[in-house]
């Protein structure tokens, strides 16, 4: 697409133009690093949420897309750049959901330190999700891509081991503040483990037979394997992928089949595909969940916790009715 | 497969395929006949350059009220009449062509969206919600589809004569009588019509390919006015039901596919098309004897 080009070639041209300024700000944060807060990257918003919930008011967290953006598409700014350029520690995902990521590192000239917060999660491979859904027809693997769901965060169990990892890098980059980390990782983490159970326990009020959820991207694979209620999408795991009258129609025979009752938009996707199989299916609306984002500070999931906390109460609220 | 499974099936089943088909075969009734025009008058490329145009009005309409077909067909119409009746005035009040005119509208055009955009500071990929769904295509988009459809089909119909004069010999037009400048910004209207009516189904670019590639191809099996017109329709038509079929038997995007349809019909025709098709060229004809 010919504007997404331009776009990414000017923002690439206007990030190797900032360098040079941004370059002196990171020279004079270096050595007094003990005193001001510690200037770290994050690259989406809920990877930002667990990084400040680790480092506490020791660092200083931006993240480059924000609440209700999408990462699969997002194109860096100059700003952007500016902000890894004058990074310590630049945290991602890893598993191929910020794709956009080394280019941006690359031309920002930073000298931060990469942490791929997924390091240790068991990657889940999008070939699996065709025996998960158990259609058993062999229908999906005509056109299957080996391509790793990078939405690991969807397992309460995985974002334990983000902020393990993240807990190490921020030690890695600032020594002096191990005890903080330390204490504020394992609090955090005592909340994690406290969210994990009331996902069980709302996933096990639900009956067994109604555990099926429809959504517009493949985002909620790790979830799935989590706590098992089924997930089917139209679009693949990331959002860049159009649907095709196929997958449209297939998720449309299931949901007659099976009366799944309820069918959920996200945040950050086209909403428009999810009307049209609800009112082509009868099955309702069942409010919007969020899988790659968070929302804003005024919206029901302005942190991790208050995220997953949302998304199962609206599956609950939907299924279990 | 049985011939019904094959063909019928799908848009028998599925009320999301129904609409589809009568979105695509909306935009090929009106599209066609425009395309044939805009390539007559040697526009084949202005129909891109407005795709351009109108993609930061629709932009615009989608940051200032989310995803809303009024809003976005306001902003795309805005945007596609401004730089359309803009550059076809200047090309006629000054020495300036018309295709440099159009560029440098659009480019500006399009230099004003991405700094809106960027102003915002959406993350959410524009181009990505702009590139609608054919599969997608609710009440209000298919109402809005089909009535671009009309417009431009009763429009044609009403200034058929002046609009093909203008088409091929705009100086004359212009001698007999002063309809030529009106019919020429009614024209452009039409496009921009077409083209904000069919990004609500294919997105903008692919907008384009629904109205070009169908007279490209009709242009290798015609030689009237009246044929080229029916066998652009046809083309427009038959790609977008082939294409919504493949995509339907073979899981592959809608969009894409009915666009790549037209685009097989137009390199088959290059080949063996009757009116300057490659192989009628090649084959060795009996000279005219007296």
């Amino acid at each position: 697409m010919k504007l997404s080009r331009i776009a990414a070639a000017g923002a690439l041209l206007m990030a190797l133009a900032a360098v040079p300024i941004a370059a002196p700000a990171s020279a004079q944060s270096t050595p007094g690093a003990t005193e001001t807060r510690l200037p770290v990257v994050a690259s989406f918003s809920i990877l930002g949420d667990l990084v400040k919930n680790v480092g506490g008011n020791r660092v200083a967290v931006s993240t480059l897309v924000g609440a209700d953006g999408d990462a699969h598409v997002f194109q860096p700014a100059p700003a952007d750049a500016k902000k890894v350029a004058a990074a310590r520690v630049v945290f991602v995902n890893g598993l191929g959901f910020e794709g956009w990521m080394d280019r941006l590192v690359k031309s920002s000239g930073t000298k931060a330190t990469m942490m791929v917060v997924s390091k240790g999660v068991e990657a889940r491979e999008m070939e699996e999700e065709g025996h998960a859904h158990g259609a058993g027809k062999g229908a999906h693997a005509g056109h299957d891509h080996e391509e790793t769901d990078p939405h690991a965060w969807q397992s309460v169990g995985n974002a334990e081991i983000y902020v393990a990892n993240i807990r190490d890098g921020l030690i890695a980059a600032d020594p002096d503040g191990k005890a903080a980390y330390e204490a504020n990782a394992s609090a955090y983490l005592e909340k994690l483990k406290a969210l994990d159970t009331e996902i069980k326990a709302a996933v096990a009020r639900i009956p067994a037979d109604k555990r099926r959820v429809i959504t517009s991207h493949d985002a909620f694979g790790y979830f799935e394997g989590a706590y098992g209620l089924e997930f089917i999408a139209p679009q693949g795991v990331s959002t860049e992928a159009e649907a095709s009258a196929k997958d449209v129609a297939r998720i449309i025979r299931q949901i007659k089949a099976e009366k799944i009752p309820a069918v959920f938009m996200e945040n950050i996707s086209d909403p428009r595909l999810i009307k049209r199989i609800a009112d082509e299916t009868g099955a309702k609306i069942g409010g919007t969940v969020f899988s790659d984002a968070l929302s804003d500070d005024k919206g029901p999931a302005a942190t991790y916790i208050d995220m997953m906390q949302n998304n199962i109460r609206e599956f609950s609220a939907a299924l279990s009715s | 497969m049985s011939p019904y499974e094959l063909l019928i099936a799908p848009f028998a089943e599925f009320d999301f395929m129904r609409r589809a088909l009568i979105g695509v075969i909306a935009l090929g009734l009106g599209a066609g006949p425009v395309g044939v025009l805009m390539m007559l008058r040697r526009m084949s490329l202005a129909g891109d350059a407005m795709a351009h145009a109108i993609l930061p009005g629709a932009a615009v309409g989608f940051l200032a009220a989310g995803l809303n077909l009024f809003a976005m067909t306001i902003g795309g119409l805005v945007a596609g009449f401004a730089v359309a009746i803009g550059a076809g005035a200047v090309a006629r009040a000054t020495q300036m062509k018309e295709d440099a005119a159009l560029a440098a509208f659009y480019l500006v055009s399009l230099a004003l969206g991405v700094m809106l955009v960027s102003l915002r500071g959406s993350n959410v990929d524009l181009l990505h919600v702009l590139f609608g769904t054919v599969l997608a295509l609710d009440d209000p988009t298919l109402l809005l589809i089909v009535g671009v459809s009309t417009v431009s089909m009763v429009t044609l119909a009403m200034l058929w004569r002046p609009m093909v004069v203008e088409c091929v010999d705009p100086g004359f037009l212009r001698s007999v009588s002063r309809a030529g400048t009106p019919t020429h910004l009614v024209f452009l209207a039409l496009v921009v019509l077409n083209l904000v009516g069919g990004f609500h189904a294919l997105g903008t670019l692919l907008a384009v390919g629904l109205m070009m590639l169908p007279a490209a191809t009709a242009r290798f099996w015609a030689s009237d006015l009246t044929a080229l017109v029916l066998t652009a329709v046809l083309v427009a038509c038959g790609s977008g039901v082939i294409g919504l079929l493949v995509s339907y038997h073979l899981g592959v995007p809608s969009g894409p596919a009915i666009i790549l349809i037209a685009g097989g019909a137009y390199v088959l025709s290059v080949l063996v098309g009757p009116i300057g098709g490659i192989l009628l060229r090649l084959m060795p004809r009996r000279h005219l004897e007296a």
